[in-house]
């Protein structure tokens, strides 16, 4: 029901678009471990999709080969209907992939619409002499970048923490502002390293509504890596499992959570 | 006027234009503090190697020379032209830049990642290496550096105080020249890293390299730019004191009185760069005015470190720097 390239239509009735990016045959590794074992599956435009799996499952590096910053020893990754050459993560970053990190990276001694802001730089055009002096152009892009960077700001609701530094933030805001970072580069793609790790429930539902408010409004393409199986069910179109590296499931939240395989993974088996 | 307070005053204002060229330095310093967290030892290496580049192209030097002519048995010392100081200027910044590209590519990249006090060890390696280039290259003996800067004293300073005070003031005219192109540089600098989009990028990847990859920015290409920046306020610090007191060893020296400016101001601050050097300049003079005669001169010598010791004492951060904060 999923291999059409036309897409598909949501149980909500969201259309979703064809393939974003592919990944195939991606295997990874590190020395003699083997982080990621020939897993293909793709991502389409407009939906959310999760990729789940107990710790150590491989999930972040998968997320670390689409953004670039691990470079897979076989397989290749295809971005908008074409095979993507070895790119540095600023490279991929440039093509409209932006992400959030497990461990958050935010430039901590940055005010929070200074961190906002840095996700626009790719979209600075004028040359270095214009934007010094503030002449010609410059104005007139920095007025449109920060329009554009404000409305990010409004979206996510930190109104009230624009001047503040990054670093006096609690860690569930610091979430919010990294992510409103990638936002503002309004990504073709938009990665997630568990964007709820260590987050109350009151947090977590935040950020879900934030989550799928983005792809409501702006019909963004979202890859998402989260543990907890409940938020997951509820926000993506489709879901990809991951145990040992290798992918174990594939197709809707419904289709995953009936899979033996991924019961078993998840709650365990008795090898007998 | 009472005649100490008369030359008090020039006192003040002979220390402010020394302490430009302190602060000049210690900018340099700052800018890759504040862009790679790494505290650059080769600032002071970097501004002598630039001065003596200089002069070996506006003499029409041939580089390498001593190494080509024992090796080959040749006599080539000079190609037999004169380069106009201001392309030889450019020239020059073409060869910072060329090293900064070298350090980034030799140097840095192999250490990303690494404490900060090993990369300020492998600075220290990179000044000696520099130094021995910078000889290599140019030969060690001392020279003249002149590319057309006014020198001398300014008569109309020196006239108008006179009808005021009945007492000419002394001021060089290079020490005008040094502190209107010292107000230039640093604006152009505050302006570069605030407003334009290198800038930002800049600051960026001081403060998460990871961060600065997801947006998009090449941590290769803000390296090389860091180290070109500072390999240019080198060569303008390298013009000034070279012009001063001429080309040779010494030069590298002024990055030691660049220390306790940046003990005074803060690592991280361009304007604290800026009034240290000042305080200093002033500070040394005075005191070289007032106590030195009591206690046998020479106070210049010593005056600024122990300045800066006290800094240490009371407010380690220094007067911009940022607040050191541990979280226990």
């Amino acid at each position: 029901m999923l291999d059409n390239s036309e897409g598909y239509v949501t149980e909500d009735g969201r259309k979703i678009g064809g393939v974003v990016m592919e990944m195939k045959n991606i295997t990874l590794r590190f020395g003699g471990v083997v982080a990621i074992k020939d897993i293909s599956f793709d991502i389409r435009e407009g939906e959310i999709r999760a990729i789940i799996g107990p710790n150590g499952a491989g999930k972040s590096s998968m997320l670390n080969v689409i953004s670039g910053f691990y470079v897979p020893q076989e397989g290749e990754v295809w971005f908008h209907g074409s095979k993507r050459p070895q790119m540095r993560p600023f490279e991929v970053a440039q093509q409209g992939i932006a992400r959030t990190f497990q461990n958050i990276a935010l430039f901590e001694g940055m005010s929070v619409l200074d961190n906002v802001m840095t996700g626009r730089l790719s979209f600075m055009k004028t040359n270095m002499l214009q934007q010094a002096l503030w002449k010609g152009k410059a104005e007139a892009e920095e007025t449109e970048n920060r329009e554009a960077v404000e409305k990010v700001i409004d979206f996510l609701e930190i109104q009230h923490i624009r001047k503040t530094p990054v670093s006096r933030l609690p860690y569930g805001l610091k979430k919010r502002v990294e992510l409103a970072r990638a936002l503002a580069a309004e990504p073709k793609l938009l990665l997630l390293d568990e964007p709820m790790a260590g987050m109350n429930v009151e947090e977590k539902e935040d950020m879900s509504r934030f989550i799928l408010d983005v792809n409501d409004e702006f019909g963004t393409t979202i890859a998402l890596i989260e543990h907890d199986m409940g938020v997951v069910m509820d926000l993506s179109d489709r879901v990809v499992v991951m145990d040992y590296g290798k992918k174990i499931g594939d197709g809707t939240p419904d289709e995953v959570r009936n899979n033996q395989e991924v019961i078993d993974a998840y709650l365990g088996v008795s090898h007998d | 006027m009472p005649e100490q307070l008369v030359f008090a005053m020039e006192v003040i204002l002979n220390g402010l234009m020394a302490g430009v060229l302190y602060a000049l330095v210690a900018l340099g310093f700052v800018l890759i503090y504040k862009a790679s967290g790494i505290f650059n030892y080769a600032q002071g290496v970097m501004a002598l190697f630039a001065a003596m580049t200089l002069v070996g192209i506006m003499n029409g030097q041939v580089p390498f020379a001593h190494l080509i002519n024992s090796t080959f048995g040749t006599h080539f010392h000079y190609f037999g032209w004169n380069v106009p100081a201001l392309l030889a200027v450019i020239l020059t910044m073409g060869v910072m830049v060329l090293l900064a590209w070298a350090v980034q590519r030799f140097v840095m990249r192999h250490l990303v990642g690494q404490e900060p006090i090993i990369l300020f060890m492998a600075t220290i390696g990179l000044a000696y290496f520099l130094e021995g280039v910078a000889d290599l290259m140019w030969g060690s003996e001392i020279k003249t550096l002149d590319v057309g800067l006014p020198q001398g004293i300014n008569l109309w300073i020196d006239e108008t105080t006179f009808n005021i005070f009945d007492y000419g003031f002394f001021i060089d005219n290079l020490d005008i020249v040094a502190t209107v192109i010292a107000a230039l540089l640093v604006a152009a600098l505050v302006a570069f890293s605030q407003y334009t989009k290198q800038g930002r990028a800049m600051r960026a990847v001081a403060d998460d390299h990871q961060a600065a990859l997801s947006v998009g920015i090449s941590l290769n290409f803000i390296w090389i730019m860091v180290w070109s920046v500072a390999g240019f306020v080198a060569l303008v610090a390298g013009i000034m004191w070279g012009t001063k007191s001429g080309v040779q060893f010494s030069l590298s020296l002024i990055a030691l009185k660049a220390l306790p400016v940046l003990m005074l101001g803060g690592f991280t601050s361009i304007p604290g760069a800026i009034v240290g050097g000042l305080i200093i300049g002033v500070g040394e003079k005075l005191f070289e005015f007032a106590i030195g005669p009591m206690v046998g001169g020479a106070t210049e010598n010593w005056f600024a470190y122990v300045l800066a010791l006290i800094f240490l004492v009371f407010r380690p951060q220094g007067l911009f720097g940022e607040k050191i904060i541990e979280r226990v």
